[in-house]
């Protein structure tokens, strides 16, 4: 499997796979009995398993084409429900390196930022077509262009969207955010002398 | 832009500067941890070399995969005690508190925290778990974060966050006997839609808001992650305060007054400018019941689930799939559909006046012949209050469980769980395909009076038609 996102994300290259429907919540993404573990290290293996059982082998992770693929395109409000982090770990382990849909849910969007994962989006008509452009021929190799933010395969190409902050912090490798916000140490002691419930509500905030 | 609104103002008072990125670092002021969300965000700390900046703004409990018939240690699933092992393991090498079993203090976390009064007003509360939103009831800005924001959080007690907008839900009226803040709050989300918050801080606001409880608002908190929702919060006001007064970690003596008159400056103003409005009328709303597979798929007691024609077409696909995997037909009024099991409990519906609502129904009947009914406070000392008023014995003579304080049937992290197709009736917050542990397994979720009322019946019920007791 490719190695996890590093440094900077200006390009995301590989085969592209579908999950359609709405509203694909985490429990979906990765079911709760598998939130069991002290470590992520097994979830690859255990993303989307419930639909998966149900759909007998016929769900798009288990297509046989789609192995190894990395880019993943849904519809409206994926990733909604429970905040788990499991669920982008579980996708990233699969090995997806980016998503295009139509929305996402805003924890599920701030996970998958924290592993360099980018969250992008495009219109609904226009990810319908996206989509329909990838279930016809599973095999051909797209391209995620976050410094043009085009979404390519072959000669076709469309414009995706990220927020302008998220954008900057993957395409500069700042989407770590601890490092950043370690910067700041001295911001935060000042702010904490100063906030009431810190000092016995003595100070004015 | 929203301006002069608690959010607004809270967020400013912790705001410690603006991120590259754009986005900005907030300063959390609680932070909330428990055994699921927290084990890799302590290893990836120690693999970065990093130590936990504030011990003491962190505090711990164990919910999730703590099973409620017997807590003996070591659990008998050795993947659970692993998970509670290591939480003791991390919680004590890094000096943080753990409220863990048998302590008087351990339980559900968005339980615990309020009534420890760790979570106060004008706070920002961060927790891995997205139920979160909850501590917003006492006019904090509370909301769920991921692994890794768990990991920025304990490293720099702070976070990378983009600002919210805010949308005033303001309900007016009052909620007629034997409609709860649950029933209110599925109604809520029933309306604007499970997506129709996301981007949103709920402001609940109003007439009806302000005659609620504590308890009745965290459950409607609670929730507001269900309507996509991250926060929700209601201004603190004297409810708020006299919940608060003297409990552990409440400032007492001349801090306390200092602290209500902070406190009542945070509200927000008069003339805030919100950057959406919503109004509803309480007296309208009956008690609510969902029917599908999103807390969306709401219906009132007396209300059939609804035709593929009469829904907006975008719903129409997630309905189909609804009716397919509970079974449901469209045209079947709720009212009588047949349940299998009865949860009581959750961070949603799992206190002590959850537990009276549901023991005022319990009380003198039976639950009916084939019906798994069990109640699980939502925290020791819940449980410990609700055993000095009787309520268990309550229960137990109707015919329920009375189990040990935890998560349970809230998610499928514990022994408790659905078998196979079986259909609850649920007082939890969600109804997500294979939610409560069967891949198949159905919720309807409701309020905890009404999960009392199918209890007893074996069929959803509407609470309201239940002849009155006479005082047992
Ligand atoms: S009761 Fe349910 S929703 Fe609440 S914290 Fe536990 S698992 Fe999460």
């Amino acid at each position: 499997m490719a190695s996890f996102p590093s440094g900077p994300i200006q390009l995301v290259e590989g085969r592209a796979l579908v999950v359609a429907g709405e509203d694909i919540d985490t429990d979906r993404i990765i079911p709760a009995r598998f939130l069991k573990c002290v470590s992520f290290d097994a979830l690859g293996d255990q993303v989307f398993a419930d639909d998966r059982k149900e759909l007998d082998g016929k769900h798009p992770f288990d297509h046989p084409q789609s192995q190894g693929a990395s880019i993943l395109v849904v519809n409206g409000n994926f990733g909604c429900g429970s905040s788990r982090e499991h669920a982008p770990q579980a996708l990233m382990r699969w090995g997806i390196r980016a998503v295009v849909g139509v929305s996402f849910a805003e924890i599920f969007f701030g996970n998958c930022l924290a592993l360099g994962i980018p969250c992008t989006t495009a219109a609904p008509d226009q990810i319908k077509t996206i989509q329909a452009a990838i279930q016809a021929d599973l095999s051909r190799p797209w391209s995620l262009d976050l410094d043009e933010m085009r979404l390519s395969v072959e000669e076709e190409s469309w414009v995706v969207a990220v927020d302008p902050g998220p954008g900057e912090m993957l395409r500069s490798g700042r989407w770590d955010a601890t490092s950043q916000l370690l910067d700041n140490g001295p911001q935060v002691d000042a702010l904490m002398e100063h906030l009431p419930y810190l000092n016995r509500f003595q100070k004015a905030a | 832009m929203s301006s002069g609104t608690l959010y607004d103002k809270v967020w400013d008072l912790h705001r410690v500067t603006e991120l590259p990125g754009g986005s900005t670092q907030l300063f959390v002021g609680l932070h909330l941890i428990h055994e699921v969300t927290s084990p890799q965000a302590f290893a990836a700390l120690t693999d970065k070399g990093l130590t936990v900046r504030c011990p003491e703004r962190t505090v711990a409990t164990v919910d999730h995969i703590v099973p409620t018939i017997s807590q003996q240690r070591p659990f008998e699933d050795p993947l659970a005690e692993e998970m509670l092992s290591t939480l003791e393991r991390n919680c004590a090498q890094h000096g943080i508190v753990l409220n863990g079993l048998g302590s008087g203090r351990q339980g559900i976390v968005h339980v615990i925290a309020p009534e420890l009064g760790l979570t106060q007003p004008g706070m920002t509360v961060a927790c891995g778990d997205s139920h979160t939103s909850t501590h917003g009831a006492f006019g904090a800005i509370a909301f769920g974060i991921g692994t890794s924001q768990v990991r920025d959080v304990l490293a720099s007690q702070s976070l990378a966050m983009n600002k919210l907008k805010v949308r005033r839900i303001q309900v007016n009226g009052q909620l007629s006997d034997g409609v709860s803040a649950k029933d209110l709050v599925l109604h809520v989300i029933r309306t604007l839609g499970v997506k129709g918050g996301v981007g949103f801080a709920y402001e609940f606001a109003g007439p009806a808001i302000e005659l609620l409880s504590m308890e009745e608002r965290m459950t409607l908190c609670n929730m507001a992650i269900e309507g996509g929702a991250r926060c929700g919060y209601v201004n603190p006001d004297q409810v708020t305060f006299d919940y608060l007064n003297g409990r552990v970690h409440a400032p007492s003596g001349e801090d306390w007054d200092r602290a209500v008159a902070w406190w009542s400056s945070l509200a927000s103003d008069a003339d805030a400018v919100v950057d959406d409005e919503v109004v509803f009328d309480a007296s309208a709303i009956a008690p609510t019941v969902t029917w599908g597979i999103t807390p969306g798929q709401g219906l009132g007691i007396d209300e059939s689930i609804p035709m593929p024609e009469s829904l907006e077409a975008g719903e129409r696909p997630m309905a189909e799939e609804a009716y397919r995997y509970m079974d449901l037909q469209p045209g079947t009024p709720i009212a009588g559909v047949a349940v299998d099991v009865c949860f009581i409990g959750s961070c949603t519906n799992g206190r002590l006046s959850d537990l009276r609502a549901a023991a005022a129904v319990a009380k003198g009947r039976q639950v009916a012949d084939g019906i798994r009914a069990f109640v699980v406070p939502g925290s020791e000392q819940v449980a410990k209050a609700a055993e000095a008023e009787g309520l268990d014995e309550v229960f137990r003579a109707a015919g329920f469980e009375w189990r040990e304080p935890g998560c349970s049937m809230c998610l499928a992290m514990n022994p408790d769980r659905l078998e196979g197709r079986q259909i609850s009736a649920s007082s939890s917050n969600r109804n997500f395909k294979g939610r409560q542990g069967s891949a198949s397994g159905r919720t309807l979720l409701m309020s905890p009076a009404m999960v009392a009322a199918a209890a007893v019946h074996g069929r959803v019920t509407d609470v309201r038609s239940l002849s009155p007791q006479p005082d047992l």
